[in-house]
């Protein structure tokens, strides 16, 4: 495939890892923020072909992962409420909330759907006007545009039935909590997509108020190894800066029809991340403008105090903290066919990644 | 989740592209995205184009990364 299989070229990543070898002198530790450059490290073996000065930690970007319990616990509120179907993107549906997850609610009769699109969503919506239909809105500034968008679309062709659940959050915030927590980072691979739709200039305070690198990283093999020695690079020589590796699809400005719809849509709250807890401004609600696509607004439910899976170090995990290695649940009572924790539900998430790719 | 995958672009309508990645279509959503043309590529994320790739960019970062491995030593 074009534009995939160049950036997968062994001899390539090969050379970039020689290199990085004779750069890299002290001893660091990169967090990559993104799930899917989780899943990329450990599909490809990446941390194999890193000197060992370079430590590589895995963080809160992925979206199925950090969705507090409380959110999950609402969906199942949700879903048990007459003539309402529940859309969703596929991960989530098998994450455990406090009592049951919404795959077991399906399988009791709740009307749950998996969508690959939100547009999909809007689609059942328009196929089922006595319907109450409720998009589970998960994602970063990746994908939170693409729920804002489909709303606007329900506004201007008249879909009274679609409603959104928000728990859209967006990236600094949280990037700058952990460095201000005390997490040991020395420097940023930050996400590509979010930075397709953003920009680069998001990330310009953890450079001046943290003084760290970060660097805009595609998902390929080659990529990722070339973002790390950029950070490298930086780091040797004592001057952060934000720069971007993934070129080829991230310019500085970002994407800027997609910013306006997000800012339109969309307004900035704070919000809980699971095992990290509350993150000022850090999620996105739906504007007033829009209420009446809020499921929020529109259905009161009673959801029961969330509790978290006992013995589960999800928290420990999305901070960079602890690896999957160190949880007693792992590949024991938790596998990814009986998740007990968010981060083993999805694919990219950091125990889902640590199972399958475990040698 | 953020995952996004290139596709081409065979020909564009007034909201959508019909995009090929590999031999499979489907229809993007254009919604986020404009002046894209037929033989262009777009990042493909869960049914909408989010931004094009840009080939002279990719030739760049291609050229520079080349260059590191010709040097590299035997």
């Amino acid at each position: 495939m074009k534009y995939v299989d160049e950036y997968r070229k062994k001899d390539l990543i090969l050379s970039v890892a020689e290199k990085l070898s004779s750069a890299s002198k002290k001893e660091i530790v990169l967090m990559e923020v993104c799930g899917g450059h989780t899943m990329a490290i450990h599909r490809f073996g990446l941390t194999a072909l890193l000197p060992p000065t370079i430590h590589l930690i895995s963080g809160p970007g992925c979206p199925v992962c950090v969705s507090s319990q409380h959110f999950i616990d609402t969906a199942m509120a949700y879903s048990k409420i007459p003539d309402v179907i529940i859309t969703t993107y596929g991960d989530l549906i098998r994450v455990p909330g406090s009592e049951t997850s919404l795959e077991k609610e399906r399988a009791n009769g709740s009307n749950i759907r998996i969508v690959y699109s939100v547009l999909e969503s809007l689609e059942i919506a328009r196929k089922n006007p006595d319907k109450s239909v409720i998009f589970l809105g998960i994602g970063f500034e990746t994908t939170a545009p693409l729920t804002a968008a489909a709303i606007i679309q329900a506004e201007k062709d008249k879909i009274p039935n679609f409603f959104v659940l928000s728990a859209h959050k967006v990236m600094p915030p949280v990037m700058k909590a952990l460095v201000e927590e005390g997490v040991k980072i020395d420097g940023f691979i930050a996400p590509g997509h979010v930075s397709a739709i953003t920009g680069t200039s998001i990330y310009n305070e953890l450079v001046t108020v943290c003084g760290l690198g970060v660097v805009v990283s595609g998902f390929e093999p080659v990529d990722m190894m070339q973002a790390i020695l950029m950070l490298v690079n930086q780091i040797e020589s004592g001057v952060p800066a934000v720069e971007v590796q993934y070129q080829r699809v991230v310019h500085s400005q970002g994407n800027v029809i997609a910013q306006k719809i997000l800012s339109d849509v969309f307004d900035l709250r704070d919000d809980t991340w699971r095992g990290l807890g509350v993150i000022p401004r850090s999620g996105l609600k739906l504007a007033e403008k829009y209420a009446s696509f809020d499921a929020e607004r529109k259905f009161s439910v009673e959801v029961p105090e969330s509790t978290e899976p006992k013995g589960c170090i999800c928290g420990s995990i999305l901070r960079g903290l602890k690896t999957p290695l160190d949880c007693g649940l792992f590949g024991k009572k938790c596998t990814p066919s009986n998740p007990v924790g968010a981060c083993m539900v999805s694919g990219e998430g950091t125990c889902g990644t640590y199972f399958k790719y475990r040698s | 989740m953020c995952l996004a995958i290139p596709a081409k672009v065979i020909s564009v309508d007034e909201f959508t592209a019909l995009v090929t990645i590999e031999d499979v279509e489907y229809t993007a959503s254009l919604l986020l995205l404009s002046d894209v043309h037929p033989g262009d590529y777009i990042m493909l994320h869960a049914g909408f184009a989010i931004e094009k790739v840009d080939a002279e960019e990719a030739e760049e970062t291609m050229r520079l990364l080349l260059e590191m491995e010709k040097h590299r030593p035997e």
